[in-house]
């Protein structure tokens, strides 16, 4: 049984200019040590189907539905009391922005021993010795000393490093997080990387990571989902998605980086830009930015299925195996931008 | 065909710290830019990488005049206008310009499009009313937006879209150089990819010269002819791009070079990534001789923290500043260690 199965999960918010489908009919699932790369561009729904899930979302303006089955929990479904056992102690989550994630009037250690005196029944000396262990764990220098700083006498890669020591506190069974690296400098990034990679190994934790940075993901995912506009449009083994994708928003997204390891003159630009969530246009939701949009894509909406010959492989896309092939021969050969600029 | 539209040299800009509020007394100095020269010749993109902090924005505010420079000389168009007055400085405005990161911030919300774009043309006194208008709107067809947008506000636009605005505010007066400060780093991949066909477009048309700032060593080298690689307020290489890419020589530009994800699962499992421990030291207070001595693997006591680094030339334009340059690349994390003795300069 998969650690976590997401089934057709939908969120609405109402806001005053209308509902905003910000998430629709999303599903996927995530086994026990394994990483799923959630990708796509700003706005697309990638952080609030984990809000969801974690149950985080302001509930007077929300509508969910759909299925979160957490070891075949749902925790769509579960009390708030049931979600504040579970959050920080079997699903935790890391941020975005580790300067603004942390409380600045509060001690690290305090923060970190708060975690812990939530959900396991020790003395306060207790945290704090399992706090130091964790600093020194996610590669803090004096870790016992450093428990009594304030968050400002940080630097941002070393807050992220506190945001991680915190999600780590009680081992948990998934950790999801949320551009973790965005915010932070190459340098920093790599560091914080090889941290992640260490832990998982270490812990067995499962890691969703939500990121719009593709490299990154191909560095650490196992598998690797693609949203757009609120919806899935691409799932495959990473693999698979950087050698034979199969959606034109992936063979955007890809042709659409500036790459190290090869020379093209010009980048695939995709035109216009995503569509307001409010009022999605019909049939394909990518039909309007589409270079291979046909009638059928702007009257019907695709549904995610195996592309034939690959169970693993689930992609939602009218256009014929036939011509995907051949415009992915072009992607890779890095010809593909000059005929659609 | 090497012309040298901008020549800077030694640029410092030491920002004071003072204690005391009557008696304000300078205690110590943030020294965010310490001794940068490079050059940049008519119709190339000089591209400037490195982490946050490193100096790169001050550089440019520096080259720009908005930041008065501590020391050095920047000589721009045959010109040396480290220490003309704000008037003297005016006329050459209209010859560099800037385009900034945030395409938020840097459009005032209470202005239309047109009057955004068109002001520069005002104050320059670039022709009457109508006149603005059409080039205006010329513009805007230009970096590809619609010319009736002209009375629009700027929370009309989305992000990418802004950033075209600021685009066009930067061609407006036909500036002969254009400093880009992280003008892709808040836009998502699909729409940066548009706005960097658009740089790369308007350079071949109009002839126009780039100092492009940015973090994304990806993105630098997709648009420039030649890179600089900043450190803690000095530069540590310069270099061509290809050179740069294939052939660093400073230990940092490695290590940089081998943080970077690469967008391809197997490639990029297989690399070994050298990873630097620790963050950027303080500014105020820098590491002797060596800025990167107390993070760098070839770090040799006795050498690197006591003696200044020389600048070392690699060839035709291509200089590092090092006394244990990389032998070749890639190396693997033990090379990159073992480094023989120095090379006496």
């Amino acid at each position: 049984m998969a650690l976590l199965e997401v089934r057709d999960l939908t969120t609405h918010f109402r806001t005053d200019d209308g509902i905003v489908k910000a998430v629709d009919g999303v599903s996927f699932s995530i086994e026990k040590g394994k990483t799923l790369g959630i990708v796509g561009e700003s706005g697309c729904g990638k952080s609030v189907t984990c809000l969801t899930i974690m149950g985080l979302n302001p509930k007077k303006m929300t509508i969910s539905s759909g299925e979160a089955l957490f070891k075949g929990e749902d925790l769509l479904h579960a009390s708030s009391s049931r979600l504040r056992e579970i959050r920080g102690n079997d699903v935790a989550m890391i941020f975005q922005d580790p300067m603004t994630s942390l409380n600045p009037v509060h001690k690290i250690g305090d923060q970190l021993g708060e975690a812990i005196l939530l959900h396991r029944d020790v003395t306060k000396r207790q945290a704090r010795a399992r706090s130091a262990e964790l600093l020194k764990a996610v590669g803090i220098p004096h870790a016992e000393r450093r428990l009594d700083d304030y968050p400002h006498q940080f630097s941002g890669g070393m807050r992220q490093r506190v945001m991680i020591a915190m999600a780590l506190v009680n081992d948990p069974d998934l950790l999801i997080a949320d551009e973790p690296t965005t915010a932070l400098d190459v340098t920093t990034q790599a560091q914080i990387l090889n941290l992640l990679d260490r832990l998982q190994e270490e812990f067995g934790s499962a890691i969703i990571m939500i990121t719009h940075d593709l490299g990154v993901v191909a560095e650490i995912a196992d598998e690797v989902v693609v949203m757009y506009a609120a919806k899935v449009i691409e799932r495959a083994p990473v693999g698979d998605l950087f050698r034979k994708p199969r959606h034109p928003y992936t063979w955007g997204l890809l042709g659409s980086l500036p790459r190290l390891d090869t020379d093209t003159e010009r980048l695939v630009q995709i035109p216009g830009s995503p569509p307001s969530l409010l009022n999605p246009p019909a049939g394909c939701r990518f039909n309007p930015r589409c270079a291979y949009a046909f009638d059928r894509c702007r009257a019907e909406q695709p549904v995610l299925e195996p592309v034939p010959g690959e169970a693993e492989h689930l992609q939602a896309c009218f256009l014929d195996e036939e011509t995907k092939e051949r415009e992915n021969r072009r992607l890779q050969a890095g010809s593909l931008a000059e005929e659609a600029s | 065909m090497a012309e040298e539209l901008l020549v800077v040299e030694d640029l410092k800009k030491h920002f004071p710290i003072t204690r005391g509020i009557i008696f304000q007394k300078q205690i110590a100095a943030v020294k965010a830019v310490d001794g940068v020269s490079f050059t940049v010749n008519r119709g190339e993109t000089l591209g400037v990488v490195g982490e946050s902090g490193c100096g790169k924005s001050t550089m440019a505010r520096c080259v720009m005049r908005l930041l008065d420079p501590s020391g050095g000389k920047v000589i721009f168009d045959g010109r040396d206008i480290t220490n003309i007055s704000q008037a003297e400085m005016r006329p050459i405005r209209r010859e560099m310009m800037m385009i900034f990161q945030d395409p938020y911030a840097s459009l005032n919300p209470r202005k239309r499009v047109g009057f955004i774009i068109g002001e520069a043309l005002e104050v320059n006194k670039m022709g009457s009313g109508r006149e603005i208008k059409q080039r205006v709107q010329e513009l805007l067809d230009i970096v590809g937006l619609n010319p009736e947008h002209y009375n629009r506000f700027p929370h009309e636009f989305s992000g990418g879209q802004r950033q075209r605005i600021g685009v066009a505010r930067a061609l407006a007066v036909n500036p002969k150089l254009i400093v880009c400060d992280e003008p892709v780093s808040a836009l998502d991949v699909s729409v940066q990819a548009q706005i960097l066909n658009l740089l790369k477009d308007l350079q071949d048309e109009f002839n126009l010269t780039y100092v492009f700032i940015a973090h994304d060593l990806n993105v630098v080298r997709h648009i420039s002819n030649r890179v600089m690689v900043m450190y803690l307020g000095s530069v540590a290489e310069v270099a061509g791009r290809d050179q740069l890419y294939s052939a660093p020589k400073h230990p940092y530009t490695g290590a940089l070079l081998s943080a970077v994800p690469v967008p391809d699962p197997e490639l990029g499992r297989q690399r070994k990534r050298i990873v630097l421990e620790g963050d950027v030291p303080s500014p105020i207070n820098p590491p002797s001789a060596c800025r990167f001595h107390p993070r760098c693997p070839r770090f040799h006591e006795g050498v690197c923290d006591v003696v200044d680094p020389p600048v070392r030339e690699f060839g035709e334009d291509h200089a590092a500043t090092c006394h244990y340059p990389l032998e070749a690349w890639p190396l693997t994390d033990a090379q990159m260690r073992g480094a023989g003795e120095p090379v006496a300069s």
